[in-house]
């Protein structure tokens, strides 16, 4: 992979900071972004995380780690979060949380999983339900940027009232010729839907994804399986292994 | 932050029955085997499967799959702590250990205090020999007396379970020796350099 030079940069421990809930957005059935105020937040890459930590009355902390979903360029910082039944900190994200609450967070986290502007396209971005938050962060920043490289969003959903950030998607594709969206939808498909019906497949990513000889930068995010299904595919289509960068996620404990 | 904030509402769902001094500081416990890599599940064949130590520019070791599972074998069973957060209790391994895999490439002891941890897709992690002798590290290639799968690190993952996971490298191929400590993947990329999970070390600075 990467030949990663190490950097002699001076230790700073990640603190927990206060982050402030400013507001609760209503993405899906189960899934909520919060927009969050962190006083002093220094900026973060898209692709990151940031943990979180919770505590009861008792003391009793709990900790769990959530991808950014925000470009650096916003100016709340928000988080995308599944409920994951049975779990102990989502379902208190989703439904108890409200505008006005506050919680500790520290990040950013992680360093590979990551796309700027500056490192180009074209772009291939896999997701997998509410694997796509991390990816969100990356078509928001690159929404802002001037120049946008080629890119393509393949977003697996069970079915359209599941897909995270639907209008803002189409939204942006309508505006720019240089960004396609294709939805896979797994379980139910509306009347009428002309897109891929059931699983991301090798016939879907052939047909749709960048050939391997124009050096796609390739993102995939979303539950395990669905990342060493899509990963293995890519790599079979003859993707280089190491183009391939992947963040796989939950539900486990959630 | 000196008293962290209560979270209004917030319970606990923590299983009582989990001994507390089981599971380190910020960890929960979970039932399943959750997978995380930087990139695809190297395809590895047995066939071409060499396993190298190495220190300075040569090789003190070289065994291919079946010289490998010839080694004397260690079995193991212990909690291991991933620094996403999730521990999982009482898992068993079984490999060759450090300790013999000096003795068999003819090492009376380590030559050199550092180690790094070569894999397939490139990855790498470092660690202090200290913290691979006396039976504290293997090369493990059987999971609950299975192979262990692609996706967990087989055919065969480094095992040093007193540190976060990510120190027990999957698809681990060579071993060098190093005299001088050196960052590995994810140690470059803002995670600890050493990763005591009971000390919480997750990342830079901790």
């Amino acid at each position: 992979m990467m030949a990663i030079e190490t950097m002699a940069l001076p230790v700073r421990r990640l603190e927990w900071q206060l982050a402030h809930v400013r507001e609760i957005v209503v993405e899906t059935i189960s899934v909520k972004s919060l927009r969050l105020h962190v006083t002093g937040w220094q900026g973060h890459r898209p692709g990151q995380h940031v943990d979180i930590r919770l505590t009861t009355e008792g003391g009793y902390q709990a900790q769990r780690s959530y991808s950014i979903a925000s470009a650096p360029e916003d100016e709340l910082l928000a988080l995308t979060v599944e409920r994951v039944n049975n779990g102990e900190v989502s379902p208190y994200l989703v439904d108890e949380l409200r505008a006005g609450d506050q919680f500790e967070l520290r990040g950013p986290i992680g360093g590979y999983f990551v796309w700027t502007a500056d490192m180009g396209g074209p772009l291939c971005l896999i997701a997998g339900g509410a694997g796509v938050a991390p990816l969100m962060a990356m078509l928001r920043h690159r929404d802002g940027q001037s120049s946008r490289p080629l890119t393509l969003l393949l977003y697996s959903s069970r079915c359209l009232d599941d897909v995270i950030y639907r209008e803002e998607l189409d939204a942006m594709a309508r505006c720019d010729p240089k960004l396609g969206i294709v939805y896979a939808l797994t379980r139910k498909q509306p009347e009428g839907w002309t897109g891929q019906r059931g699983r991301i497949d090798k016939a879907l990513l052939a047909r749709v994804c960048f050939p391997p000889e124009q050096n796609p930068k390739i993102f995939v995010c979303g539950p395990t399986t669905f990342v060493e299904y899509v990963a293995t595919l890519l790599v079979e289509l003859g993707n280089d292994p190491l183009s391939i960068k992947t963040e796989r996620f939950g539900p486990t404990g959630g | 932050m000196e008293e962290p904030p209560i979270s209004r509402g917030f319970r606990s769902r923590r299983q009582e029955q989990t001994p507390k001094n089981r599971v380190p500081p910020g960890q929960y416990v979970t039932m399943d085997f959750p997978v995380l890599s930087a990139g695809p599940t190297p395809l590895n064949t047995l066939e071409k499967w060499t396993f190298v130590v190495q220190l300075g520019g040569s090789q003190r070791g070289k065994w291919n799959w079946t010289e490998f599972e010839a080694l004397p074998q260690t079995t193991k069973k212990t909690d291991i702590h991933c620094v996403t957060k999730w521990s999982k209790l009482d898992t068993t391994w079984q490999g060759v250990t450090f300790d013999d895999l000096l003795k068999e490439a003819g090492l009376t002891e380590p030559p050199a205090p550092y180690i790094m941890a070569h894999c397939d897709g490139g990855y790498t992690t470092n660690l202090p020999v200290v913290d691979l002798i006396d039976g504290k590290g293997m090369i493990a290639t059987r999971y609950e007396g299975l192979p262990i799968p692609a996706e967990h690190g087989g055919p065969a993952r480094l095992f040093v379970p007193h540190l976060y996971f990510w120190k027990s490298a999957k698809w681990v191929r060579r071993l060098r020796f190093m005299e001088r400590d050196e960052r590995g993947f994810w140690e470059s990329l803002g995670y600890h350099n050493y990763g005591d999970p009971w000390k919480e070390q997750r990342y830079d600075g901790d």
